[in-house]
């Protein structure tokens, strides 16, 4: 009896085997297969594309890039995106380092409550602020401003920043500064010629993080930017199919172009988000 | 400093030492280091903040204030057609929407996480490729979904058709039976690869003693899994939980682009996140006043829920210790 029984739990645990790797491949391909589609029909032509939706392209054409890049203003919806992100990636994480420095390395009257403080931003669902926030940008000048936009996004990347950076100072030892303090070195100096580089990884990952939110938000440029030139991506997206509603082709390379450096930033620096993600942090 | 305090240094040597505790420079040196990080945060982020909240106790006029009204804007919210159809019915929507996303995300989540464990060929392919779509912006995912599940010339109905399943292929964002499920399921697909990353750690950080420990004490793969694997990752649970839910409760750009500003068909797939943009910059000349009425409603619901199941998952966590 114990034979037979083995022996079935053998061949249960090979159907298993087999079962298994099917299991995990087909939904891989379930992941991949909407992404691969993008590719491919991006090449094809509309024609092509609504006679058979699946298939190969039958020659290599960037027609439809040209298009959605120059016609459909991808061009510029890109340069937004891009300056737009990383000059709120860089504003964040520059000021916030400054901030993470002095509550990771000191304890002072009201650094408990100033950790608290930054802290509490992660937890906030802060587009319900749309409206004050509107407000105080409109009474600046700076509705319809790309400058509006990236002081809002630094905003909303201080407190992750702070929280990440500040628990990376924390962790250093003591010696490493004593030594330049001896020498004579002020706060600034040790922070810039010590510390700083000691930082660097946290700084990039830091930096990684924020720019995943930022490159796909479509909420904030879309109440706070109005010219079409200002746009960024997203925001391009929503009027690009509205636009070209029937040219699929186009609209696939359209696609394309706002996925890309997301998937490319993915593939270079997948450890760091990945360990990012796993921290439990889920902000994008 | 060292040299004139030895007692301080030895301490900070036998210890390990940490940074943190040793006298803090001047005021004026930690200010120029604290100063831009909070005003850009404090002015563009907190202040605002606050300031939701109190506007809703204000009459607008465009964006103009005017003077206190008590709760009259929650009045309006409350009472006012179509607005108090519409609260209920999105409510109900986002309810559903983190309900259903939650139970397929946590089965499904585990189980990749889990089948991951141990060595397998592909690992590191196949778990970049569960978390990629997740790098994605929600309004591009459901562009590209909203192209694939097209009636006409999407893939998904040709396919279907040309294995002879006609009777399949239909409108999936048309029909108001299936738009909602088609939007939850999209939003797996966009979602599924963060709760497994999370129950990933979760399960590398359950010391292996654990389950040897049962498998000698005779427990089978199964009960080890379901009496000792499962209660250790109650905390990640609870973290799944509560970020699904702030995330169900914000969804906007795939909503927006699968189903349009006003959660087409008929408002079948509508959440309370384009009602409170349609409110807020849609709406009649006293929109400020009751979106922010509309704003505290959701603030309190996310963050209040959130808080509670905080402090349940604390407590199931201790009931297990």
């Amino acid at each position: 009896m114990t034979a037979v029984s083995h022996r079935a739990g053998r061949k249960k645990r090979s159907a298993a085997q087999v079962a298994i790797p099917i299991f995990m491949w087909g939904y891989a391909a379930i992941v991949l297969a909407p992404l691969l589609l993008v590719v491919l029909n991006s090449f094809r032509t509309t024609r092509e594309i609504f006679a058979e939706p699946l298939g190969l392209p039958t020659s290599i054409s960037f027609d439809s890039y040209t298009t959605a890049w120059n016609e459909a203003s991808f061009s510029q919806y890109f340069v937004n995106s891009l300056t737009i992100t990383v000059a709120s990636v860089v504003l964040a994480t520059g000021t916030a380092v400054f901030a993470a420095y002095a509550l990771g390395r000191y304890k002072f009257r009201g650094s408990t409550f100033l950790s608290i403080f930054f802290l509490s931003g992660l937890l906030l669902p802060f587009r319900l602020a749309i409206m004050p926030l509107f407000l105080l940008l409109e009474s600046l000048g700076l509705i319809d401003s790309r400058i509006g936009l990236v002081l809002v996004y630094a905003a909303t990347g201080v407190p992750f920043s702070v929280f990440i950076l500040s628990s990376y100072f924390r962790q250093l030892p003591v010696e490493l500064t004593e030594a330049a303090r001896i020498d004579g070195a002020g706060e600034f100096k040790i922070f810039g010629r010590v510390m700083l580089p000691l930082v660097r990884p946290a700084l990039a990952t830091v930096a990684v993080f924020q720019f995943v939110p930022l490159w796909n938000d479509f909420f904030f440029p879309l109440v706070l930017l109005r010219s079409t030139s200002k746009w960024t991506l997203p925001v391009g997206m929503t009027r690009f199919f509205g636009e070209f509603q029937s040219d699929w082709s186009t609209l696939f390379a359209g696609i394309l172009i706002t996925l890309l450096p997301l998937v490319i930033l993915f593939l270079i620096a997948t450890k760091q988000i990945i360990a990012g993600l796993t921290a439990g942090i889920g902000k994008m | 400093m060292s040299v004139k305090a030895p007692p301080t240094e030895r301490r900070l040597r036998s210890a390990p030492s940490k940074g943190v505790g040793r006298s803090a420079p001047p005021w004026g040196t930690l200010a120029l280091f604290l100063a831009p990080a909070f005003l850009l945060y404090a002015i563009f982020m907190v202040i605002p903040l606050v300031q939701a909240l109190f506007f809703s106790l204000f009459e607008w006029t465009g964006t103009a204030r005017g003077g206190f009204v008590g709760f009259r804007n929650f009045g309006e919210l409350f009472g006012r057609f179509p607005l108090n159809e519409q609260l209920p019915r999105d409510l109900w929507h986002n309810v559903i929407f983190f309900i259903g996303t939650m139970a397929i995300q946590v089965s499904l989540g585990l189980l990749f996480a889990v089948l991951l464990q141990g060595k397998r060929y592909g690992k590191s392919f196949l778990r970049t490729t569960y978390v990629l779509p997740f790098m994605i912006s929600p309004l591009v995912v459901g562009y590209v979904w909203s192209l694939i599940l097209n009636p006409t010339f999407g893939p998904v109905n040709s396919t279907l058709r040309s294995i002879g399943l006609d009777s399949l292929a239909r409108p999936w964002l048309g029909d108001p039976t299936t738009a909602f499920p088609v939007v939850i399921l999209v939003n797996v697909w966009y979602w599924l690869g963060f709760p497994m990353l999370l129950f990933a750690a979760g399960l590398a950080a359950i010391p292996e003693d654990y389950s040897e420990a049962a498998s000698i004490d005779g427990a089978g793969a199964w009960q080890t899994f379901r009496h000792v694997t499962l209660p250790l990752l109650t905390p990640v649970f609870g973290t799944v939980a509560i970020l699904t839910f702030i995330r169900s409760f914000n969804v906007f750009g795939l909503v927006w682009s699968l189903a349009g500003v006003d959660g087409n068909p008929a408002g079948a797939t509508d959440v309370l996140g384009l009602l409170f943009y349609r409110t807020a910059f849609r709406g009649g000349v006293d929109a400020f006043g009751v979106a922010s009425a509309l704003a505290v409603v959701m603030f309190a619901i996310i963050f209040g829920v959130s808080m509670l199941a905080r402090w349940w998952f604390n407590r199931l966590e201790e009931g297990l210790t």
